[in-house]
């Protein structure tokens, strides 16, 4: 270890071992409130845990490797991470990065000799709509300028803990520029829950001790009211808001209907799709919807166990959420005896370390266990068995919500809002070129052109719709709409204004699935290198035709073989520039012919450097 | 058991048993199907994808597909074909493969799927990762070169063994098999000779020493017997064991 460490291991792990159960599922949590304790996973840490839980240090190991905010090296008593989505870029992250660096005197990815600092890139942090962003000892700083970074060294070389930063660095704005039905107003904790359990009962009763059949030893109102609310579910024909679109309806009857003990309601808080910044405010504003609507789930699918996965860069979010579950607690709606029924749920927090493969179902599930986040096998489905193998309904932070609001107003209501295959409303996180970024709630089948009209993006060239996996769209498209229809989204738009060079957002996406590509299966493992490889060989000006074939031909192979979405996803952004942007392509191309992606010069890079020789003669 | 049900696979009717897999079904009835990772004596994987099928229009790998009767599927098209060479050429590029010099040669799947492909060279660049050779043990050696993450030594270890000695570590391309000791070494961790683990790398990568020419190059087992025909020969063999 080249540096000191904040505390001794010892002395730091042992607190964390004793607030967690000896249970293998709890090491990524363990781990997590490590590298926060030590801002790293050192070797006596890792031994340390897997004595505790009895797994083998290579397990351990696994899971740190596996988590971009797990490092087994120290990462400096203030360790920053710089967002590095496109969003990011056009607002002049990497110039910040440079100047950040030379002025803390500290090169990239590495952390300064004294031990004090270390800066790096990360995947884009959700706030896309305030960036340049940047996390510090895992608190977001939003909205950097030089004159911010200024301050930054300052307080670094005065050693100022960050809780005694200046609090604006840390302002995190909810930007919720239009509201519809769904979040126009506050929501009052409690009111869905109370309207499920009587829904089909006499609705003149205010009370639901009233309704003294309640009780769940007789049953029959009980189990009444939560065949009912999916019927209101069924009536509402919520989608999944994740973007795949599954109704959720379904995945909650299928649960229910499997045999197999406890069930699990999994609520996925892990938006890591670049650009998607909409969990984080409904969170921020509305947690109590979205816990609502999951003990909602937990009540039609007769189960007790929820939990909360949200990803590393919102732990800023951690005692605000843990505040509303203990207030939740305490008004009797979540817990052993919910609203006096009998009724018992309740909601734990598991925090995600930086890997966008969680945001999938099966990903996810495995990184709940305290496992790698590998996407499973694709049978069974996570619904028959999930959790611990219990059937499980994983719906997103944007659905549970939705589903809340529609057990408190039925079914109908919500169905009155949207299109004929894509009721109700949904949040979108505009970002990039536009005066008014931030989130919007439309009905959907909003065209993309009135949303590129309301938040103010005039002469905007393309969208990004649904993030680096979604579709790019041109000018001549705007009109298209916003729905399963036409253009699915999980609700991110990144605009492009007029002047922009969409090769950077080429460079920067197929950078992004390289590196959160699991590793599991070979297309997407080698794949995304083989893509990448090709991209920077065009951005080196040494790109031609023949490497665009290449790109649309392992595109196709990694849409057709690739384990799951995320493989299947990564080329998307490849295909639709080529084939609707190809002069951004060719502006680069030094040849009309082939080129080799074989470079003599660069290849003797490395007897350069063992030779300690750098002039004229050792270059061609 | 119902053994009635059928699919069709490449227009062929194969018979299949309720839970039975696309691929056991088709290997059953003599149609190799071409696969690394998965090992038909252990659960599927599902993570080479050479196995990927076309069912009903869509992609499944074989090796994890339940069968259903009446799919239609197909497997000997020119596109799977091309598919599987490329994602073979994948792997070829990823690690560091010398088959001229490697010891496994004729007895590498790796190598042997290449040649039942029609690979004649690897096509993208190499990606010259850098790998680290555990030599240690007396009695293996672990070239990380040569690993294709098939996963099976990791599976076998801890499904059969009951040792866990190996585990993947990093992620993406970087993904790495880790040995469990207290140095990461293999001569500190518990795998012995008598493991099954010990003798489940279908390709160079695990190797057992002292043992690499006893059987010439020319007599190995693909030398003599076409993938293709090995694999479904020791397919029912298996099957013939278990069933009686």
């Amino acid at each position: 270890m080249p540096h000191a460490l904040l505390a001794p291991p010892q002395e730091a792990v042992q607190p964390i071992l004793d607030r967690h159960a000896r249970d293998p599922q709890e090491l990524l949590q363990i781990l997590v409130e490590v590298q926060h304790a030590l801002h790293c996973v050192p070797p006596e840490a890792v031994d340390l845990v897997a004595e505790y839980l009895d797994v083998t240090r290579a397990h351990v190991r696994g899971v740190v490797g596996f988590y971009a905010f797990l490092s087994p090296a120290y990462l400096g008593d203030y360790a920053i991470y710089l967002s590095d989505n496109i969003t990011d870029r056009m607002l002049g992250n990497r110039e910040l990065a440079e100047y950040l660096c030379s002025r803390l005197g500290v090169k990239l990815g590495k952390v300064r000799a004294d031990g004090r600092v270390s800066v790096r890139f990360t995947s884009c942090t959700g706030l896309c709509d305030q960036g340049p962003a940047a996390l510090v000892n895992g608190l977001p700083v939003t909205r950097l300028t030089r004159e911010r970074v200024d301050r930054m060294v300052e307080l670094i070389t005065a050693r100022k803990p960050v809780s005694a930063w200046p609090p604006e660095f840390f302002q995190v704005e909810d930007n919720f520029r239009r509201s519809d039905v769904l979040f126009r107003r506050p929501f009052e904790p409690g009111a869905a829950l109370k309207a499920a359990m009587l829904r089909g009962g006499d609705e003149t009763l205010k009370d639901i001790q009233q309704e003294e059949a309640l009780d769940p030893a007789s049953g029959t109102l009980w189990k009444r009211g939560a065949d009912e609310t999916l019927k209101e579910l069924y009536r509402s024909d919520l989608r999944g808001r994740g973007g795949a679109g599954f109704k959720a309806a379904i995945k909650w009857e299928t649960c229910r209907d499997t045999p197999g003990g406890d069930r699990y309601v999994v609520c996925n808080a892990d938006e890591g799709e670049p650009g998607t910044f909409k969990d984080r405010v409904v969170l921020t504003t509305y947690a109590d919807m979205v816990f609502e609507g999951m003990t909602v789930c937990g009540y039609v699918v007769d189960s007790s166990r929820g939990i909360l996965y949200i990803r590393q860069e919102y732990w800023y979010l951690k005692a605000h959420l843990e505040a509303v579950l203990a207030r939740r607690r305490e008004a009797g709606l979540l817990g052993r005896n919910i609203l006096g029924t009998g009724f018992a749920f309740d909601i734990e927090i598991h925090w995600g370390a930086g890997a966008y493969i969680c945001g999938m179902e099966s990903a996810m599930i495995e990184s709940i266990e305290g496992r790698r986040g590998k996407p499973r096998k694709r049978w069974p489905l996570p619904v028959v068995a999930g959790v611990e193998r219990a059937p499980t309904v994983v719906n997103n932070v944007e659905t549970f919500a939705a589903a809340g609001m529609i057990a408190l107003k039925g079914g109908a209501w919500f169905a009155a809002h949207g299109t004929m295959h894509s009721t109700g409303t949904k949040l979108f996180c505009v970002s990039g070129d536009c005066e008014r970024p931030g989130i919007y709630e439309y009905p959907f089948g909003v065209s993309v052109r009135e949303v590129l009209r309301d938040c103010g993006a005039c002469g905007a060239q393309a969208v990004q719709v649904s993030g680096p996996s979604g579709t790019t769209i041109t000018r001549s498209e705007f009109d298209r709409i916003l729905a399963f229809e036409d253009l699915a989204t999980v609700g991110t738009m990144m605009v492009f204004g007029p002047d922009r060079d969409l090769f950077e957002a080429v460079e920067n996406f197929s950078h992004f699935f390289q590196h959160e590509s699991c590793g599991l299966c070979t297309p997407c493992r080698v794949g995304t290198s083989l893509l990448v490889n090709l991209v920077d060989k065009v951005a080196a000006g040494k790109g031609g035709p023949m490497d665009l074939i290449e790109i649309q031909k392992l595109s196709q192979i990694m849409k057709t073989t690739a384990h799951c979405g995320l493989g299947q996803t990564a080329p998307n952004h490849l295909l639709d520039s080529i084939a609707k942007f190809r002069p951004v392509w060719e502006a680069r191309m030094m040849t009309r012919e082939f080129e080799p992606a074989f470079d003599l010069d660069a290849a003797l890079d490395e007897a350069r450097q063992l030779t300690g020789r750098d002039d004229a003669a050792a270059h061609l | 058991m119902d053994h009635t049900k059928t699919f069709f696979l490449d227009g062929r009717e194969i018979p299949f048993k309720d839970g039975q897999t696309v691929f056991d079904a088709a290997m059953a009835a003599g149609v190799y199907i071409p696969h690394l990772c998965h090992n038909p004596a252990y659960e599927p994987h599902s993570s080479c994808r050479l196995c990927t099928v076309i069912v009903n229009g869509r992609p499944f790998a074989a090796c994890t597909q339940p069968a259903v009767a009446g799919q239609m599927i197909q497997n000997d098209t020119p596109e799977l074909k091309e598919m599987r060479r490329i994602l073979t050429q994948m792997l070829f590029v990823e690690g560091n493969h010398y088959c001229p010099t490697c010891e496994k040669s004729g007895s590498c799947k790796l190598q042997a799927t290449a040649y039942d492909l029609g690979i004649q060279d690897n096509h993208f660049p190499q990606f010259f990762q850098r790998r680290e050779v555990d030599a240690s043990h007396p009695d293996f050696v672990f070239d990380r070169d040569r690993c294709i993450l098939c996963g099976h030594c990791l599976r076998v270890s801890r499904d059969v063994d009951k040792k866990n000695v190996f585990a993947m570590a990093h992620r993406g391309i970087k993904t790495e098999i880790v040995v469990d000791s207290p140095t990461g070494l293999l001569k500190d961790s518990r795998l012995s000779v008598e493991d099954e683990a010990a003798h489940v790398c279908p390709v160079g990568a695990l190797m057992l020493k002292r043992t690499g020419f006893t059987i010439p190059i020319g007599a190995r087992t693909y030398d003599r017997t076409p993938i293709r025909v090995d694999s479904v020969k020791n397919f029912k063999a298996r099957e013939e064991r278990r069933h009686g």
